[in-house]
């Protein structure tokens, strides 16, 4: 490019978006997939607060009930600012969501952000330190159960595994406390964590709903991993590295894994974007302060704000792990850079 | 077909659904008890004349699970009914008739995968009055966005096919193309992904249940009969395991049918690749 008679006036015509693409392959891509999942969050909360609105349902009536005079529900209205345009309070939402401000929680009165920012933190924390158990556990058994293929330990592990996907999430979290808190007296329930509280009494904890939430996504992430893994080991340029005589080992680092990877870091990704919604139920089971109690809590009593805030969030990272996914799979796959 | 061919597990799932079945069809005739009847102690433990005990009310659980099958069973299989016809033909046009149609109808179904559905159900019952009706629709509705990626995809195989171009070229419209010449073709695969929607179905909606956002009290429903017994657990008494076991086994069971159903569809598949 720096050569100046390389520079071929047809070439020059061009779009310089598209120079700049041919440049930069891979980092056009990564840009690409961010403006993309901004403009999904955009749309999304476009969805999650236009949706609302358009659906039939009035929090002043339901809250009035039945002493519901007209007089008292306009009243209600323009109290938490019901009366303004549509578009008018969709605005003044975004712009207070994109600084961290969600408004205030229409039964209880107090900040949604406050409560948001405690609860955040305690969700991810169970969130995260499930998911550092799941994924190696779910790795090596999927690997194990390849190394197995249709021998008696893959065959249980199936087995195994089909069933762990059939049950509810509450049944497991029930199934644990009934043992260990109750019959054994090992653990603890309620699950109920507090600022100042040491980092190994916190584990201590959250061991319980910790357990529920890898063996409800250890299932599934394992059976995903083991097809990713399959489809692999039985492709073409396996079978020639084991016929010109590469040793088990030397095949799998040199040829398996790098093209192994990226499809287990996709289902990685995917199953981490499911415990998100997992630590819903979990919650509400350990009755762990986290966000989707007070997710849950606040559609029992249709607290508008606080439901459009925790719905907000809740998918701001189920976007962002797919979209690390995505990013991740690109990366690791070359192929992927160039797409048909 | 041959019966001898069906293997043991999917005999285990085929009785397991009908038991389910049988339970919710003759419901008062089975349950030794009445649904919302008071029969004793609040959790009375299971004895010769009841079964797995009495719940948080005194009402007994094995005639609570019988008539809950009822409820659930319906719930679940309604919303999955509603969710694949939408699902399906909305997939099957856009599939046959590509272009503008496809993309918008791709890009919407995108938009509303990217909110997790658990997340999505919440948001939209806080503002819905509870009714039945609404919550099978809700299902329905956010379960069809998963229909109908996988339509389109098997839709998309089928409408490149010669016989479709052929049925397209002697001018017959998208309604035909769709019901008789793509769905016969693509009715194996649909069968086993209902099944697992089903069974999907069953579990979210147990799961709404057990948050109390699904089907609400005093109508038996297995979701809601743990959350109804929940607080027994502390004490030790098991009275909410028994409606979890009974999701887990339904699900398991349609599970095992539909797992049989997929190795069946995948051989006749790779068959017909091979051809």
């Amino acid at each position: 490019m720096s050569n100046p008679i390389e520079t071929k006036p047809a070439e020059a015509e061009r779009p310089p978006g598209l120079r700049w693409k041919a440049r930069f392959p891979l980092l056009s891509l990564i840009v690409e997939r961010l403006l993309l999942s901004i403009l999904l969050l955009f749309a999304v909360s476009v969805l999650i607060f236009g949706g609302v609105e358009a659906l039939p349902g009035d929090f002043a009536t339901t809250y009035l009930g039945q002493s519901a005079t007209p007089q008292a529900v306009a009243n209600i209205r323009s109290e938490l600012g019901l009366d303004r345009p549509l578009v008018t309070r969709y605005v003044s939402w975004l712009g207070g969501a994109l600084q961290g401000d969600f408004g205030t929680s229409w039964a209880s009165r107090n900040s949604v952000s406050e409560q948001v920012g405690r609860r955040l933190g305690n969700s991810l924390f169970l969130a995260g330190f499930a998911a550092l158990i799941a994924v190696p556990l779910a790795v090596g058994l999927g690997m194990l159960s390849v190394h197995f293929r249709n021998r008696m330990p893959d065959k249980i592990i199936n087995v195994l595994s089909l069933a762990a996907i059939s049950l509810p999430e509450f049944f497991i979290g029930y199934l644990l406390i009934l043992y260990f808190a109750v019959n054994f007296g090992i653990a603890t329930f309620p699950a109920t964590v507090y600022e100042g509280m040491g980092f190994l009494e916190r584990l201590q904890t959250i061991a319980l709903p910790t357990a529920t939430l890898v063996l409800v996504v250890l299932a599934h992430m394992m059976r995903m991993t083991r097809a990713a893994i399959l489809s692999v080991m039985s492709s073409a340029y396996m079978e020639t590295a084991e016929l010109k005589g590469l040793s088990a080992a030397r095949s799998i680092v040199k040829h398996a894994a790098p093209n192994a990877l990226a499809p287990i870091i996709n289902v990685v990704a995917l199953n981490l974007a499911y415990l998100v919604v997992g630590v819903v139920v979990v919650e509400v089971v350990f009755v762990y302060p986290g966000m989707g109690q007070y997710m849950v809590d606040a559609v029992t009593v249709r607290d508008m704000p606080v439901v459009q805030a925790c719905g907000l969030i809740f998918a701001a990272v189920y976007i962002l792990l797919n979209m690390l996914a995505d990013i991740l799979a690109i990366v690791a796959n070359p192929r992927l850079r160039h797409p048909r | 077909m041959r019966l001898r061919e069906i293997p043991i597990t999917a005999w285990v799932g085929i009785f397991g659904i009908l038991l389910a079945i049988f339970c919710a069809l003759f419901a008062p005739w089975v349950a030794p008890y009445g649904e919302t009847e008071v029969v004793g102690g609040v959790w009375q433990e299971a004895d010769a004349q009841f079964f797995f005990g009495l719940d948080n009310l005194g009402r007994d659980i094995l005639s609570r699970l019988i008539f809950g099958a009822r409820t659930t069973l319906f719930v679940a299989f309604a919303a999955t009914l509603v969710s694949f016809s939408l699902g399906i033909v909305l997939s099957f046009i856009a599939a046959v008739s590509g272009g503008l149609i496809d993309t918008v109808f791709s890009r919407f179904n995108d938009l509303m995968m990217s909110i997790p559905t658990l997340i999505f159900a919440l948001v939209v019952l806080a503002v819905l009055p509870q009714h039945i009706l609404i919550l099978i629709l809700v299902m329905a509705v956010l379960d069809s966005t998963r229909v109908y990626r996988l339509g389109r995809a098997v839709a998309l195989d089928v409408a490149v096919m010669e016989f479709v171009e052929a049925a397209r070229l002697r001018g017959e419209g998208t309604a035909w193309i769709i019901f008789r010449e793509i769905l016969p073709n693509t009715l194996s695969p649909l069968l086993a992904e209902f099944g697992l929607r089903f069974a999907f179905a069953i579990l979210f909606l147990s799961t709404l249940s057990f948050l109390g956002l699904g089907i609400q009290p005093p109508t038996a429903d297995w979701g809601g009969m743990v959350k109804d017994n929940k607080d027994g657990i502390i004490f030790g008494i098991a009275a909410a395991l028994v409606p979890g076991s009974a999701i887990a086994a339904l699900c398991i069971c349609v599970n095992l049918v539909v797992d049989w159903l997929l190795k069946r569809t995948s051989s006749l598949k790779g068959g017909r690749g091979d051809a």
